[in-house]
C-alpha cells in the first residue's frame, strides 16, 4: 500500500505501548502513518519492505516492532541463561551502524527501555566480540561480512536461536552487488535456525519493488506452510518536490572533458549564498580537481572540505564530524557520501558532472534538507555539451519520478563457494538440505543442483578435472553423509578471507618533509592510491591527492613516499572503478531529446545552436535509430557512431568493431569511447567499404559479433584477468593480500594472472572461469546492454557520409589521445624503449635480437 | 619437420650475447642455449608448486607442472641440446618429485632420455629429486662458465645463476610494462624463472645489490617473439 507521509490516525496510534505514546507526546511529535502500519503488519507476523524517501523516519519505523516487543518482554531471572540476539540490523556501511547506534540509543534511553544495543564491525576489539558471544546484546548492529563470520562460528545456531527480526537498511544499495548475494545466503541460514524469522527491509525508491520483496523472504518455504513468496510493501509517497535547476552558464560550455572548470566562479557564488553545500562528483579524480579549483577561487577562505574513499580514515572522520557540527560551508564528495548518513543542515546540493542515472540523482539530492516536507534544492553543473542534454533529461526524470536502479543479477558462484565453506566451518552439513536452504535465497532461487554440486566439489578439492588434490581436501564427506571441514586451519583461513570486496593493490601515501627524499621517515599517511598509478610516476613528478599538490619521491615497500609539491604540470591520479555508465533510461531520454527540436527550448542557447548546426551539416537520428557518420580527416578515415549506451558498452563495441574492420582489411588504427558515442579511425576509406557492401554497415553491426569474436577477444583481455582475480579471492582460491605483505610476497605467492593463464589453457570450462566470464559480461563489458542495442538498431542504421567532421562528432574526437586503449600494444612500448637504447648507445653493441 | 635444424641455422651474430667470452642465444621463452657446447640452461622450474600450495590449503590449479613441461619440451625439441642444466629450484619443495603425477613423470623422463641432464641443487630442492635420472650437483663448471643456483656475493666472471627471478619494468608514454628478464653485465648472467607459477623480482631491488657492474647492466626483457634489451637508465623499480 502507498501512504501519504502524514501522521497516523489517533486510533491507530493505540497499537503503540503506553511509554512510546508518552515519549512521542513529550517530544511534541506523533507517529507517522507508515510507522504504525509497519508495526501492525510486523505484529501480525509479516515481513515488510518499507520504501520511503530520506527524512521520513525510516529507521525508527524499522525498529519499532523490535523496541515495542522488547519493552514488554519479561526480565531475565537471575541464574537464567543469557538470551540470544533479538534483532539484527545490517547496513552496508560501518559508519551507518555507528550512526544508528547513536540515533537509536537516544529514544531507548529517554523512554527508559531495558534494551542493550551494540555494534559489531571490523573495528570492534576482540575482547568485546568475545563478550558479545557470551552476553549477546538485544539489538546487534552490523555488516554483511560480520554476519558471514558469525554464521561460520561453531556456536552460531545458539547465538541466533532467539532471533526475531532482521532489519536491512539501504536495501536497494545492498542487493545489487555480491555483498547482497553473501547477505542473501546469510539470511537463508538464519531462516534455517529460526524458520519464522521476520525481515524488515528499508529502501529508497526502486524501479522494481517486487524484486526486493522476494529478496526479503524465503523463495523455497517448506511444503505445507502457506507463506507468501513476497514481503508486504509499504510505500511512502515522496515529500515536497525538489527544486532542481541546470546551470545556465554565462561562460561557454566546453565540447568535452569532465572538469567543469568553466563554472567554478558560478559554483563559488552559489556556495557563498547558501549555508552548507554538498558538491557531488562522479569520480575521485574529479573530486580532487574540483576541490583544488574551488580553493583557488576561495578568496573568503570559506571552510571547504574534501571527502572520498581513498583518503585516510582519520581524515574522513574529521570531515564527517565537522559536517555534523555545521562547521563547514561546503564539502566535495564522491559516492562515499551517497548513503543515508545524517549530515546536518545542508541547504544546497551541487552535482558537478552529469549524474548518469535518475535514481542516483534523486538519492543525492535527498541529502539536502533532511526534513522531507521541505523541498531540496539542487543545481546540476554539466561539464560538457552532451552532459547538458543528460542533465536536462535527468531533471525531467526526477520530476516524473522515473526510476532506473540497476536490475538484480543472479547469485554469483564465487560468493556461493565462500558461503558453502563458511557453513562447513560452522558445523557439518547435509548437501541436500543445504541446497534446499540456498534455493530459498532470492538470488539463488534458480540454482541448479548440478551447479551446486560443482561448487561443493570446488570447495572440497578445487573441482579440477585432473583429480590430484583428494588428499588435500578442505571439506570431506564423512560416513554419516555429512560434509565437514578436514582440519581447523581451514576455518582460520576462511575467517581471514571472508567478504566480497576485493581492493585493487594499493599503496599508502606517506608524507615526508621536502628535501629529505626517500630518506624521510615518519610523516603522516594521507590515504591510498592504486599501485598501477604510482608505478607510472617518476621521482619529481607532481600529482594531486587529498587536496594537495604532492611531489613523488619514490616507492618504498608498500608505501608511496611524497613531499610538498608545486609546479605547473600536475597529474591527477586516475582510479579504476567509480565510473558509472549512463543508465539505459537516461540514454533513451537523451536520444528522445535529440530527435525532438521542440524540446531544445529547455536547453541553453549555445547547446540548442550546436544541435541546429548539426541538423544542417549532418543529421540528427530518430529516437530508435543509430546514426553512423564517416568523414576523412588528415590522412585518416573516421567513423563515429552514436549509440548512447554508456562507456562500458561502447568500449566493448569498439573492440569488436575494430576486429571486424581488421578482417575487412580496412586497417583500423584505434578507437575511443565516451558515454554517448564512439569513434574508430582507419587507414582505409570505411565509407567506400560500406557502400560496396564489404561489409555493409548492417553486417558490421550485426549481433553475431557477440559470439566468437567476443569470446576470442575476451580470453586475452586484461579485464577478464582482473575479474578472475576478484572471483578467485572471493571463492577462496587465492588469499586476500594484506598491507605490507605485497612486495615481499611477490616471489612467494602465485599471482592470479599466472593462475588464470594456466587454468584457461588446461581447463577452460572450470567453474571459476565460468563465474569470471559471467561477471565480466555483466560488469566491465556491459554485454547485455550492447546486445539490446544491436538488436534494437537492426535495419535502423542511418549512414551519413560527410566531407568533414560534424558538430556532434567533436566531443568524442577531442577525447582521442587523452585516453589510451588497453590492447596488445605493450610490445610496441617495449620496442620503443629498446630502440631508444640503441639510438642512445649506438649500433654495434651486443644485443639480443630476433631468435 | 626437422625444426631444430631451421632453428640452429637461424642463429646469427645479432641474436647472440656474450658471457665471459662464450656465445649464447638468449631465447625469449626464458632459456639460454650455447650452440658451441650444445648446452641448454633453464632455471627455477618450480615443478609441483601447485600441489605444494594445495598441501597448505590453497587449491590452485594442478596444471602448472604440465604447463611448464610443455614449454620445456618446445625449447628442447627446437635446440636438441646434448646437455641440459636445470639451474636449481627445479621442484618447489623436496617432496615435489615424489608427488608428481605419473603422466608428468613420464613426460619428463622422455625429455631427459638421450641427453646429459644436470640438476643443480637449489634452496627449494637441496636433495636429488626422488627416482629421477640425471646427476645432482652443487655447481658445475664448463669452459669459462660456472653454473650455480644462487649468485655468489662476490663477482664471478662467467657465472650463470638463477634464484632471484629477475624481471624489469619500463614506463613508456605513461604506461608501465613489466616482464621477466635475463639480467647481465657481460660477465655474469642471472636467468629468469621458467616455471608457470613463478613470480619475479625487479632487477633494481636491493636483493641484487653488488651483483653487477652497473655501467654495463642490461635487462633482456622477454617479448612474445623476441628479446628487448633495455639498459639500466631506462629501468624503473617496483
Amino acid at each position: 500500500m502507498t501512504v501519504e507521509p502524514r501522521l497516523a490516525d489517533q486510533n491507530a496510534a493505540v497499537a503503540l505501548p503506553e511509554p512510546f505514546v508518552r515519549w512521542f507526546g513529550e517530544k511534541g511529535w506523533s507517529p507517522r502513518a507508515h510507522q504504525i502500519e509497519l508495526l501492525a503488519r510486523a505484529q501480525a507476523g509479516q515481513s515488510v519492505l518499507l520504501i520511503a524517501p530520506t527524512g521520513a523516519g525510516k529507521t525508527l519505523a524499522g525498529f519499532l516492532p523490535s523496541l515495542t516487543e522488547l519493552a514488554v518482554r519479561p526480565k531475565r531471572k537471575p541464574g537464567q541463561a543469557h538470551r540470544g540476539i533479538h534483532t539484527l540490523y545490517i547496513s552496508p556501511l560501518k559508519a551507518l551502524a555507528v550512526d544508528i547506534e547513536r540515533n537509536l540509543g537516544k529514544p531507548v534511553e529517554e523512554i527508559g527501555l531495558p534494551i542493550s544495543i551494540e555494534t559489531r564491525t571490523g573495528d570492534t576489539p576482540s575482547h568485546k566480540r568475545q563478550r558479545q558471544k557470551l552476553v549477546p546484546p538485544d539489538i546487534l548492529l552490523t555488516t554483511p561480512e560480520q554476519l558471514a563470520l558469525l554464521i561460520a562460528a561453531p556456536d552460531a545456531r545458539r547465538f541466533f536461536e532467539d532471533l526475531r527480526y532482521v532489519v536491512l537498511d539501504e536495501l536497494h544499495s545492498l542487493v545489487t552487488s555480491k555483498r547482497g548475494h553473501l547477505l542473501a545466503l546469510g539470511l537463508a541460514r538464519l531462516r534455517n535456525y529460526v524458520p519464522d524469522l521476520q525481515t524488515i527491509g528499508l529502501s529508497a525508491t526502486v524501479a522494481e519493488p517486487d524484486e526486493l520483496r522476494r529478496w526479503l523472504v524465503s523463495q523455497n518455504a517448506p511444503k505445507g506452510l502457506a507463506w507468501p513468496d513476497m514481503a508486504g510493501l509499504i510505500t511512502v509517497a515522496g515529500g515536497a518536490k525538489p527544486d532542481i535547476s541546470v546551470l545556465d552558464s554565462r561562460e561557454r560550455v566546453p565540447w568535452s572533458g569532465h572538469s567543469a572548470r568553466y563554472a567554478i566562479p558560478e559554483i563559488y557564488e552559489a556556495i557563498k549564498r547558501h549555508r552548507t553545500t554538498i558538491l557531488f562528483v562522479n569520480t575521485r579524480s574529479q573530486a580532487e580537481m574540483l576541490f583544488q579549483e574551488l580553493w583557488r577561487a576561495n578568496e573568503d577562505s570559506l571552510p571547504i572540505a574534501l571527502h572520498h574513499g581513498s583518503l585516510d580514515v582519520g581524515q574522513r572522520r574529521r570531515v564527517e564530524k565537522a559536517m555534523g557540527e555545521n562547521a563547514l560551508r561546503a564539502i566535495v564528495a564522491t559516492s562515499t557520501l551517497d548513503l543515508g548518513i545524517d549530515w546536518g543542515d545542508v541547504d544546497l546540493v551541487v552535482h558537478v558532472g552529469a549524474p548518469k542515472g535518475a535514481s542516483r540523482l534523486a538519492q543525492r539530492i535527498g541529502r539536502a534538507n533532511h526534513r522531507m516536507d521541505e523541498p531540496s534544492k539542487a543545481i546540476l553543473i554539466p561539464a560538457n555539451r552532451f552532459e547538458v542534454l543528460e542533465c536536462r533529461a535527468a531533471l525531467d526524470a526526477n520530476y516524473l519520478g522515473a526510476q532506473d536502479t540497476p536490475p538484480l543479477i543472479k547469485g554469483a558462484l564465487d560468493v556461493l563457494s565462500q558461503h558453502v565453506l563458511g557453513v562447513a566451518c560452522g558445523g557439518p552439513f547435509d548437501a541436500d538440505l543445504l541446497f534446499e536452504e540456498i534455493r530459498g535465497a532470492a538470488p539463488y532461487a534458480a540454482l541448479e543442483r548440478e551447479t551446486f554440486d560443482r561448487v561443493i566439489d570446488f570447495v572440497a578439492t578445487g573441482g579440477y578435472a585432473l583429480q590430484n588434490y583428494e588428499r588435500y581436501a578442505r571439506i570431506r564427506k564423512t560416513k554419516d553423509g555429512l560434509w565437514r571441514v578436514s582440519n581447523p586451519r581451514v576455518a582460520q583461513q576462511y575467517r581471514l578471507n571472508v567478504g566480497t570486496i576485493v581492493e585493487m593493490p594499493e599503496l599508502n601515501v606517506r608524507y615526508v618533509r621536502q628535501g629529505r627524499g626517500m630518506a624521510g621517515r615518519g610523516g603522516p599517511v594521507l590515504g591510498k592510491i592504486e599501485e598501477y598509478f604510482a608505478e607510472t610516476l617518476r621521482p619529481g613528478d607532481n600529482f594531486l591527492f587529498a587536496g594537495k599538490v604532492l611531489r613523488f619521491e619514490g616507492i618504498r615497500e608498500n608505501e608511496c613516499v611524497v613531499s610538498n609539491g608545486a609546479g605547473a604540470n600536475i597529474i591527477v591520479p586516475s582510479y579504476a572503478g567509480g565510473k558509472f555508465p549512463l543508465s539505459t533510461y537516461l540514454a533513451d531520454q537523451v536520444r528522445g531529446m535529440l530527435a525532438d527540436p521542440d524540446r531544445w527550448q529547455a536547453l541553453p542557447e549555445q547547446v540548442a545552436d550546436w544541435l541546429r548546426i548539426q541538423k544542417e551539416k549532418s543529421v540528427l537520428p530518430k529516437r530508435g535509430d543509430l546514426l553512423v557518420e564517416t568523414f576523412p580527416r588528415g590522412n585518416r578515415h573516421y567513423m563515429v557512431a552514436y549509440p548512447f549506451e554508456g562507456r562500458l558498452a561502447h568500449q566493448t563495441l569498439g573492440m569488436l568493431l575494430t576486429r571486424r574492420l581488421e578482417r575487412a582489411n580496412a586497417r583500423p588504427l584505434g578507437f575511443v569511447a565516451t558515454d554517448y558515442s564512439l569513434a574508430v579511425w582507419a587507414l582505409d576509406d570505411m565509407a567506400a567499404l560500406f557502400k560496396a557492401g564489404q561489409p555493409s554497415l548492417g553486417q558490421l553491426f550485426d549481433e553475431d559479433m557477440l559470439g566468437d569474436d567476443l569470446e576470442a577477444w575476451l580470453n586475452d583481455s586484461w579485464m577478464l584477468k582482473r575479474t578472475f582475480r576478484n572471483c578467485a579471492v572471493i571463492a577462496g582460491l587465492i588469499e586476500k593480500r594484506f598491507p605490507g605483505q605485497e612486495k615481499s610476497g611477490r616471489q612467494v605467492t602465485v599471482s592470479a594472472d599466472l593462475i588464470y593463464d594456466v587454468l584457461r589453457s588446461h581447463e577452460p570450462d572450470h567453474i571459476l572461469l565460468q563465474a569470471t566470464r559471467t561477471d565480466a559480461s555483466a560488469g566491465l563489458l556491459d554485454v547485455s546492454r550492447l546486445a539490446d542495442m544491436l538488436s534494437r538498431v537492426r535495419g535502423r542504421i542511418m549512414h551519413k557520409h560527410l566531407e568533414q567532421i560534424s558538430p556532434l562528432a567533436v566531443p568524442v574526437m577531442l577525447e582521442i589521445g587523452k585516453e589510451s586503449v588497453n590492447g596488445g600494444a605493450n610490445e610496441t612500448l617495449l620496442m620503443e624503449a629498446a630502440d631508444l637504447v640503441e639510438e642512445a648507445m649506438g649500433q654495434g653493441m651486443v644485443r639480443a635480437g630476433k631468435v | 619437420m626437422n625444426f631444430s635444424l631451421a632453428r640452429t641455422s637461424l642463429i646469427a651474430d645479432a641474436d647472440m650475447i656474450g658471457i665471459a667470452g662464450e656465445r649464447a642465444v638468449c631465447d625469449p621463452r626464458g632459456v639460454l642455449y650455447f650452440p658451441e657446447l650444445k648446452l641448454l640452461a633453464v632455471s627455477d622450474l618450480h615443478l609441483e608448486k601447485g600441489s605444494s600450495f594445495a598441501r597448505r590449503g590453497a587449491l590452485i590449479p594442478p596444471y602448472d607442472t604440465g604447463a611448464t613441461l610443455l614449454r620445456l619440451q618446445a625449447v628442447i625439441s627446437d635446440y636438441q641440446p646434448s646437455i641440459v642444466i636445470s639451474l636449481g629450484d627445479s621442484f618447489h619443495d623436496g617432496g615435489g618429485a615424489e608427488r608428481m603425477h605419473a603422466s608428468f613423470r613420464e613426460r619428463l623422463e622422455a625429455l631427459m632420455a638421450g641427453r646429459q641432464w644436470f640438476w643443480v641443487a637449489g634452496n627449494h630442492d637441496p636433495e636429488a629429486p626422488a627416482d629421477l635420472p640425471g646427476e645432482t650437483v652443487r655447481e658445475l663448471a664448463i669452459g669459462s662458465l660456472l653454473f650455480r643456483h644462487e649468485p655468489s656475493k662476490v663477482r664471478v666472471e662467467g657465472e650463470i645463476a638463477g634464484h632471484l627471478h629477475p624481471c624489469a619494468r619500463i614506463v613508456q608514454r605513461g604506461r608501465s610494462v613489466r616482464r621477466r628478464c635475463f639480467a647481465g653485465d657481460g660477465g655474469r648472467m642471472i636467468m629468469p624463472a621458467f616455471g608457470a607459477y613463478t613470480g619475479s623480482l625487479n632487477v633494481l631491488d636491493r636483493a641484487y645489490a653488488g651483483l653487477f657492474r652497473l655501467e654495463t647492466l642490461m635487462a633482456y626483457m622477454l617479448g612474445s617473439d623476441r628479446i628487448f634489451a633495455i639498459s639500466r637508465p631506462m629501468l624503473r623499480p617496483g
